[in-house]
Order: structure tokens, then C-alpha cells, then sequence
């Protein structure tokens, strides 16, 4: 079976998701990196529903599903943002200071 | 071929898009390279008998999503400055964290097939999985009998009912929320 | 272990279970003088009947008991249970009265003379604006001391104790306006508290040791339960005679006195002569048994009434102000009275207690007379001179002969010259001082101290009458057609006094002179016990005869070279005085002991107060580290944590990821 190898694979994606999450300062970009983490348990979720139940896949419906909603208002964030700032610079976001 | 090596390209395909993708300059190749991540993805799916998944994988994320995200790029005009990776201790910073998390999460994936067993209640000690675990066999068989499609609808319209009402009113929800913030003057 | 339960008691029947009444008439005096005083403080004619009214009933229930009383003479005190007070484990306080002998002496004395100065006031204080709260606070005052004599326990006594305390600092400030009245007022409330300290503790230990603290129960169980002049019963009777200091105005707790002059005349008459400060007095006869068994404090306590006896009378050779003179007189006959005590001659103290009353009030509310004259006299000429002053009376034999007349019989008796009351009381003591004498050396020099006091008595009492009433007038010519006799309401009660101090003396005529010794014999029971452990010890036959013709002599010649030293050069008026030379100086200024005490207590003890106590504990310690320093704290810690909020995503992210690895490591384990 590939559950070991697609485990593997998942926590490597979601390794550099991270990483990029890390790195970057663009935001929209940073939004990305996001997403690619969401992808990565995706997969291993579906790795997982080969030997658990189909009720991993369904799981994963779920989570597009809830990803899609998510992308959809934080960009729309991002964009309110850039209006007020004029840049999407993580660097230049910092009005929730204490 | 065999499903084995396939599935070792598809893999390779998407960690260096996946790598690809966090490196470029520009966030419209970054976008692009996640896009080719998503489809080496669906592909993996495919592999792993999840095709209903791998569709909407497709239609959803690199489809829907992915263009968004490459819509708002473009209205941002974002991507022309300078590089916008962040400094040396972020870097630093980055490459501890994600050695710590890969060699975490290499040890979490070191899991058998007999030891996932034990761990989830199923019959220990078998040699395949799929006597092991009764309900990945059940899995197995079921699009064999109503096809890709009904084998999933029949959890979701049955015992994923309420979550699948919720998910629709946070869709609504999310699509208000995104009209209503991205609206210039309300 | 349970409270000691009295054994012996008369039961109360007939006038004497009416005590309680005697107290509430002048309570409810107190009360509706007090609302007059609020609501219409103009009524002046209800006031002046009910304020002295209820205090005359009172002396007529005390008249009533005393009769009762006479014709069958009780064995054991009677005890008049009012109600459960305190209750605490073991602890059983009740409020009830004691009616036996001693308390009804106090009684008639406080009941009697209160009520002759209650009438004085009505024209002394005739045209003061605070008239109505005058008379409620005197007759609060006579509750409270009511409660102090006849109280029949510890407890109960006190609470007369610091009630009485509490209406000297009321009345002595009547005239709270002035600073200088106000300061007087604290500052008797102030040494008397100290004094209470004293008292308090001392009570503490007698219920320790005895479980009990009902007179008469001490006096029944004391003499098993102590042993005789050990540390425990020295220790309660000097911690009392501490309270007695306070309140009875003895070294060395005496400087209010002299300041409380500051107060009206009358309640200097009351309080600071008759009753109050006799309270110290009645306290050590009361705990007769107590004293018994303590012969070194006993000895202290005649030591310390012979002292201040003769230190007052020489302070009093040099004062000017009419009251101060009495003051220092008062002090110093408080001081015979405890010499009496001290000697275990209780029969003499108390009557010179009862004597005292009569000529000290006489003296006091004749000299509210003369000042009443004065001050009408500077009134009318708008003149700002001292109207208490002597050096600025004189020849007000007069202007007010009656007055005058009156002070001249206080004088008399004062100065022991028979047969006025003073001769016989003092006379007593000096003789019991004298004969103890024989067993214990040091009492002959309390003797001689009581002599020699006694001359100087004669001496400023004569200093005083000359200065006041003889001679030139000094008050000024403008003034002099005003100086009239005081009205009747005030020179009655006069009258009164003075046939007292005349006669009071048959209240307790020595075998000597072939009287029947009633006061002694009425006192007997309370006394029993003590004179039985401590007898007094007079001299009989000719040394007796020595010792009454020597006072006498010793009186006289007081009187004339008081009188010759006074009048031999011409007064000058206070405004034209000399300032003080050399020891006289040094008598004029009470020794110095004033500014001794501020030096030694109360500059040290307010430095203290502002620089440890103040500035150092409360703003330093509690305000800087406990209010603000946990403000500071709070800030810090919220600085730390506004930190943490930078406002960078990147920041959040990382930590947010660092917190994720730790969680996941936490799983592989």
C-alpha cells in the first residue's frame, strides 16, 4: 500500500508550507503557503481513508468546501487592507500593536 | 508502468512544485507553481482511490480558488518591489522550525499498518490492511458497487447531514462576508 | 471554669429597688435637653426646669433609699440586677446596681451637690446660646457618674469611668469656638486615657485571676485567692491607682486640671471639685480589700496623695487666675484624700471627700460669682481685661458681700479652723497618717508632707479671699459701678453650701470631742474587711490633743501670714504686673512640668507619628509598596505583555508554530 510513502509526501508539503509561512512577507503569498498546508492534510487524510473508512474522504469534502469559504474572506480582507494601507507588506500591518 | 512509480513521479512533482512555489519572486509564479501542485495532488488521489476527490480537487481548489487568489494579485499590482522574503533570522528561524517539524512528523508517519491497528481498535497483527481494518475494505468495495460518486454521497446525505447544512450556511456566510468587505463604500 | 457566683446579698426591696430611676430621670434629662438643644435651643425655661428638675428628683430618691437604708442598715450590699450585659464562655456581666453605704454617700453627694449647681447654671449661663446643650450635657453627666458609683462591678463602673471622661471633654470645651478650650478638652480626655489604660488592665488581671468581677464578690473571695502583698494584687491596685491618677488628678497625671479651668464655672464647680475627680477616690474605697492586701501600693498610694498634696498647695502660692488657684487646691486636697486611702483610713478619705464637696463647690461657684461680676464689668466698658485675673479684684468685700461672706466660711473650712467640716475631715487624716506612723517611719513624713501642705493651704486660700475681696479695687474706675451682687438663683444654692461646709462636719465628730462618729459607724459594713486586715491606728489622749491643737495652730497661721504677706504692699492690676523673678517664677510656671511632659512625651511621641508612623509606614510602606507598588507590579507585567503584541504577523506566526512543534513533540512522546 503507498500509506507510508503518501504520509511521507504529506508531511513534506506540509513541512514547506510552513517554511513559506515563515518566510514570506507578502501576504497574499503567505495566504498561499496556507493553503498549501490544508493541502497537505488533504492528502493525508486521503491516505488515511484507505484503511480507516471512507470517512476520511468525506473529511476532506468538508475541508475544500470550508477552504474555499476561508480564501474567499481573507482576501477579501487582504483587499481592504490594501486600501487602507496600500500595501499588502506584512511589515507595514502592524496596527494591532500593544 | 506500475502504480508505484507513478505514484513516486506525481509525489516528486509536487514537492518541487510545492517548493517552487514558496521560492519564486513573484506571486504570480508562486500561484502557478501551487496550481501544479494541486493537479500533481489530484493525481496522488487518483492513486489512492479517492476519485471523486481528485475531481473536485480540480474543480475546487486549482479551479476556483487558485483564480481567485490570481485575481486579486492582478487587482493588487502586488509583486513589484523588491524581494519580499523576509531577513536572516527568519530564515534561521524557518529552517529550525521546519527541521524540528519534518523529523516530528517523520516519526508520526513511521506507522505500520499493525501498529495503526492497535492504535485505532481494528484486528491487530494482520498482514495486509486490509483484513486489518474492516472498514477500509468496506471502502474498497463500495464504488465497486454504486459507483465513485454514490460511495461518498451515502456518508454525506446520511450520517454527515448537519455538518453538510452547516457548510452550506457558512458558504452563504462567506460570500456575504467577502462582498460586504471587499465593497469600496458600504 | 465558671464565673464566681456571689454569695452574701441583701435583697433589694422598698426605695431601694427604685435605684435605676435615680439614673434614668437624669437620662431622660439628657435626652430631652439634647433634642431642645437641637430643635429650639431657645426654650430656655423648659430646660432650666427640666435639667434641674430630674436632678433633684434623683437626690429625692436618693433621700428616699438613704432613709430606708438608715432604719435598717444592710450586712451585705444590695444588688439591683438591671440586665444581662455581657455573656462570653464563661464571661457573665451584668449591668446592676450596687446600693450598700458606701455607694449611697456617693449618691447623696452627686445627686445633692449636682443638683445645687444645676440651679447655680440657670443664672450663671442665663445668657449663653448653647444654654440647652449645657444642661444636657451636665445632665449626662451626672447619668454617667451615677452609673460610676453605683455600678457593681468592674465593667459597669468603667463605663461611668469613661462616660464622666467623656463629658469633662464635652463641657470643658463647651466653648469649643476658642482653640484653647478645645486643647484643654483633649488634652483631659487624652491623660485620662491614659490613666483608663491602667484601669482596663488591671481589670483584665483581677478576672484572670479571681474569675470574677463583681465588688462584692472580690471582696469575699479575694483575701483567699490572693496572697497578701504579692506581685499579682500589687500589680491590679497600682495598675487602678494608675486610673486614679488619671482621673483624680495625682502626680503625675494632674496637668489637665489646671487647663480644664477652661471650661465653664459651674462645671468646674461639678466635675473638677465634687465629683468627678473624686471618682479615684470612691474606686480605691471600693476595692477596699484589694489595697488591703497590698500594703506596697497602699504605701505608693498615700505616698504619691501626700506628694502631690504639698507640690499642688506650693503651685498654688503663685498663681493669679482665680480658678487656677482652686484648681491646685483641688489637686492638692484629691491628694490628702488618697493619704487618707492610703493609710487605710477610708472613713476619713470619704469624708473628706464629702467635705471637700461642700467647700470646694462653695469656693468654685463663688468664684463663678465674682467672674460673673467681672465679666459683666468689662462688658459694659468693652474692656478686654482678664476677668478671672486677682491682681484685677479687689474690695469686692463690697460690692458682693454675700459672696464674699460665703467664700470666707469655704476658707475657713478649707483651712481646717474648727468647727467648719474641713477641720474635722482633715484633721482626721492627718491624725490616721500620724499614727500609722508609729509601725511604718515613712508615714511621719507624710505627716509632715500633710502639714506642711495644710499651712500652705491656709496661706493661698487667704492669699486668694485678700486678693479678691479686700483691700483696694483694682478692677478700674469705669468698670467698678458695675460690679454688682450675683442674683439670687446663683447665690442661693450659695447659701446652701455654706451652711454645709459649716455643719458638714457632724457628719463624723471623733469620740474626742464626744461626737457619735456616725459616718464611720455607717460605713462599717462596707469596711469591714479591710480594717480588719489594715486598722487604722489613732493616737489617743494627749498626743491626740498634740496633733488637733498643732493643725489648728499650723491653720491659723497660715490664715494671718497669708493675710499680712498679701496685703503688706500694694497690688498692682494684671495689665501693670512684673513679670516673675527667680523660684516664684518657677511656681508661677507649675515647674516647668507642662513643658517637661511636651518635651519628653508628646514631641517625641507626634515625631514618631509623622515620620515613622506617617510618612514612613502609611505613605512609604502601604501607599508606595502596597497601593502603588502593585499598580507598578500590574504595569510591568502588562509592559511585558504589551510586548509580546508587536503587531507583527510574523511574529505571531513563528510563536504560534513553535507552540504547534512543542504540542506535536508532546504526542510523540
Amino acid at each position: 500500500m503507498l500509506l507510508g510513502p503518501s504520509l511521507l509526501v504529506s508531511a513534506l508539503l506540509f513541512t514547506i508550507g510552513v517554511a513559506g509561512v515563515l518566510l514570506r512577507r507578502n501576504a497574499i503569498v503567505l495566504f498561499m503557503c496556507i493553503e498549501l498546508m490544508l493541502n497537505a492534510v488533504n492528502l493525508t487524510f486521503v491516505a488515511l481513508s484507505q484503511v480507516l473508512g471512507l470517512d476520511g474522504q468525506v473529511i476532506v469534502f468538508f475541508v475544500m468546501t470550508v477552504a474555499a469559504a476561508e480564501a474567499a474572506v481573507g482576501l477579501a480582507i487582504i483587499l481592504a487592507i490594501f486600501r487602507h494601507t496600500r500595501s499588502v507588506d506584512l511589515k507595514h500591518i502592524n496596527l494591532l500593536r500593544g | 508502468m506500475s502504480a508505484e512509480s507513478v505514484f513516486y513521479l506525481l509525489a516528486g512533482a509536487a514537492v518541487l512544485s510545492a517548493v517552487l512555489c514558496v521560492v519564486q519572486r513573484n506571486p504570480v509564479a508562486s500561484a502557478l507553481w501551487l496550481v501544479s501542485t494541486m493537479f500533481a495532488l489530484a493525481g496522488l488521489y487518483v492513486l489512492l482511490n479517492a476519485q471523486f476527490i481528485a475531481a473536485i480537487q480540480v474543480l475546487v481548489y486549482a479551479g476556483a480558488v487558485m483564480v481567485l487568489f490570481l485575481f486579486v494579485i492582478m487587482l493588487l499590482h502586488v509583486g513589484r518591489e523588491a524581494s519580499d522574503m523576509r531577513g536572516r533570522g527568519s530564515r534561521v528561524a524557518a529552517g529550525a522550525i521546519g527541521l524540528l517539524l519534518l523529523a516530528e512528523l517523520f516519526v508520526l508517519s513511521r506507522v505500520t499498518p499493525g501498529g495503526l491497528a492497535v492504535l485505532s481498535g481494528g484486528v491487530g497483527g494482520a498482514g495486509s490492511p486490509l483484513e486489518a481494518f474492516p472498514a477500509g475494505r468496506a471502502g474498497q468495495l463500495a464504488p465497486a458497487a454504486e459507483g465513485v460518486v454514490g460511495a461518498i454521497a451515502r456518508p454525506l446525505f446520511q450520517t454527515y447531514l448537519i455538518p453538510f447544512e452547516i457548510t452550506s450556511v457558512l458558504l452563504l456566510a462567506a460570500a456575504v462576508g467577502a462582498v460586504v468587505l471587499a465593497k469600496r463604500r458600504l | 471554669m465558671p464565673p464566681l457566683v456571689l454569695q452574701a446579698v441583701t435583697p433589694a426591696t422598698g426605695a431601694a429597688s427604685w435605684i435605676w430611676l435615680a439614673v434614668a430621670l437624669p437620662l431622660a434629662g439628657f435626652l430631652v435637653n439634647g433634642t431642645l438643644a437641637l430643635v429650639r435651643p431657645q426654650a430656655k425655661r423648659a430646660v432650666s426646669i427640666v435639667g434641674s428638675g430630674v436632678v433633684l428628683a434623683a437626690f429625692a430618691v436618693a433621700l428616699a433609699i438613704f432613709v430606708q437604708l438608715r432604719a435598717a442598715p444592710p450586712e451585705h450590699p444590695i444588688i439591683v440586677d438591671l440586665w444581662r450585659w455581657i455573656t462570653a464562655g464563661s464571661l457573665d456581666i451584668r449591668f446592676a446596681f450596687q446600693v450598700d453605704q458606701l455607694s449611697l454617700v456617693m449618691l447623696l453627694i452627686v445627686t445633692g451637690v449636682g443638683g445645687l449647681i444645676h440651679l447655680y447654671s440657670i443664672g450663671y449661663m442665663r445668657e449663653d446660646p448653647g444654654y440647652a446643650r449645657f444642661f444636657a450635657y451636665l445632665n449626662l453627666f451626672i447619668v454617667f457618674m451615677l452609673v460610676l458609683v453605683l455600678g457593681s462591678n468592674l465593667p459597669v463602673a468603667f463605663v461611668g469611668w469613661e462616660g464622666v471622661g467623656l463629658c469633662s471633654y464635652l463641657l470643658i470645651g463647651f466653648w469649643y469656638s476658642d482653640p484653647v478650650n478645645a486643647d484643654a478638652g483633649k488634652k483631659a480626655f487624652l491623660m485620662n486615657r491614659i490613666g483608663d489604660f491602667g484601669v482596663m488592665i488591671g481589670m483584665f488581671i483581677v478576672w484572670w485571676n479571681l474569675k470574677t468581677l463583681d465588688f462584692a464578690t472580690i471582696d469575699e473571695v479575694a483575701v483567699r485567692s490572693l496572697t497578701a502583698g504579692g506581685m499579682i494584687v500589687t500589680l491590679i491596685t497600682l495598675l487602678l491607682f494608675l486610673g486614679c491618677t488619671g482621673k483624680s488628678a495625682q502626680i503625675p497625671l494632674y496637668t489637665w486640671l489646671p487647663d480644664a479651668m477652661a471650661g465653664p464655672t459651674p462645671v468646674s464647680a461639678l466635675i473638677h471639685a465634687a465629683t468627678m475627680v473624686t471618682a479615684g477616690v470612691y474606686l480605691v474605697a471600693r476595692t477596699n480589700v484589694l489595697f488591703s492586701l497590698a500594703p506596697t501600693s497602699a504605701a505608693i498610694v498615700a505616698g504619691v496623695g501626700a506628694l502631690t498634696a504639698l507640690f499642688a498647695a506650693t503651685i498654688g502660692l503663685r498663681q493669679y487666675d482665680i480658678k487656677r488657684v482652686l484648681a491646685y487646691s483641688t489637686i492638692s486636697q484629691l491628694g490628702y484624700m488618697f493619704l487618707a486611702v492610703g493609710t487605710g483610713a477610708y472613713v476619713a478619705g470619704v469624708f473628706h471627700l464629702a467635705t471637700h464637696a461642700f467647700f470646694k463647690a462653695l469656693l468654685f461657684l463663688g468664684a463663678g460669682s465674682v467672674i460673673y461680676a467681672m465679666h459683666h464689668a468689662y462688658h459694659a466698658t468693652h474692656s478686654s481685661e482678664d476677668a478671672q485675673d486677682l491682681r484685677n479684684m479687689g474690695g469686692l468685700r463690697r460690692k458682693l458681700p454675700w459672696t464674699f461672706a460665703l467664700m470666707l466660711i469655704a476658707t475657713l473650712a478649707i483651712a481646717g479652723i474648727p468647727p467648719f467640716s474641713g477641720f474635722f475631715s482633715k484633721d482626721e487624716i492627718l491624725a490616721a497618717a500620724f499614727g500609722r506612723g508609729a509601725t511604718a517611719p515613712v508615714w511621719k513624713l507624710f505627716w509632715g508632707m500633710g502639714l506642711i501642705a495644710a499651712f500652705l493651704t491656709a496661706f493661698y486660700m487667704m492669699r486668694l479671699l485678700a486678693m479678691a475681696f479686700l483691700g483696694r479695687n483694682r478692677t478700674g474706675a469705669a468698670e467698678e459701678e458695675h460690679l454688682h451682687e450675683a442674683p439670687w438663683i446663683m447665690t442661693g444654692p450659695l447659701v446652701v453650701l455654706g451652711g454645709l461646709s459649716l455643719l458638714g462636719g457632724l457628719l463624723n465628730v471623733p469620740a474626742l470631742f464626744g461626737g457619735g462618729a456616725r459616718l464611720e459607724h455607717w460605713l462599717e459594713p462596707v469596711l469591714a474587711r479591710a480594717l480588719q486586715m489594715v486598722p487604722v491606728e489613732l493616737p489617743h489622749g494627749a498626743t491626740e490633743w498634740l496633733l488637733v491643737g498643732g493643725a489648728v495652730v499650723v491653720g491659723v497661721a497660715g490664715l494671718l501670714i497669708g493675710w499680712r504677706w498679701t496685703t503688706a504692699s500694694p497690688i498692682p492690676p494684671a495689665k501693670e504686673a512684673l513679670p516673675e523673678r527667680g523660684f516664684a517664677k518657677v511656681l508661677f510656671r507649675k515647674y516647668y512640668v507642662d513643658e517637661i511632659y511636651h518635651a519628653v512625651f508628646v514631641r517625641p511621641l507626634v515625631g514618631i507619628s509623622r515620620w515613622v508612623l506617617w510618612k514612613g509606614v502609611d505613605q512609604g510602606l502601604i501607599d508606595g509598596v502596597g497601593a502603588n507598588g502593585s499598580a507598578r507590579v500590574a504595569r510591568a507585567l502588562g509592559w511585558i505583555g504589551s510586548r509580546l503584541q508587536s503587531g507583527h504577523v510574523g511574529v505571531y506566526v513563528v510563536v504560534f508554530l513553535v507552540g504547534a512543534v512543542w504540542l506535536i513533540r508532546a504526542v510523540v512522546r
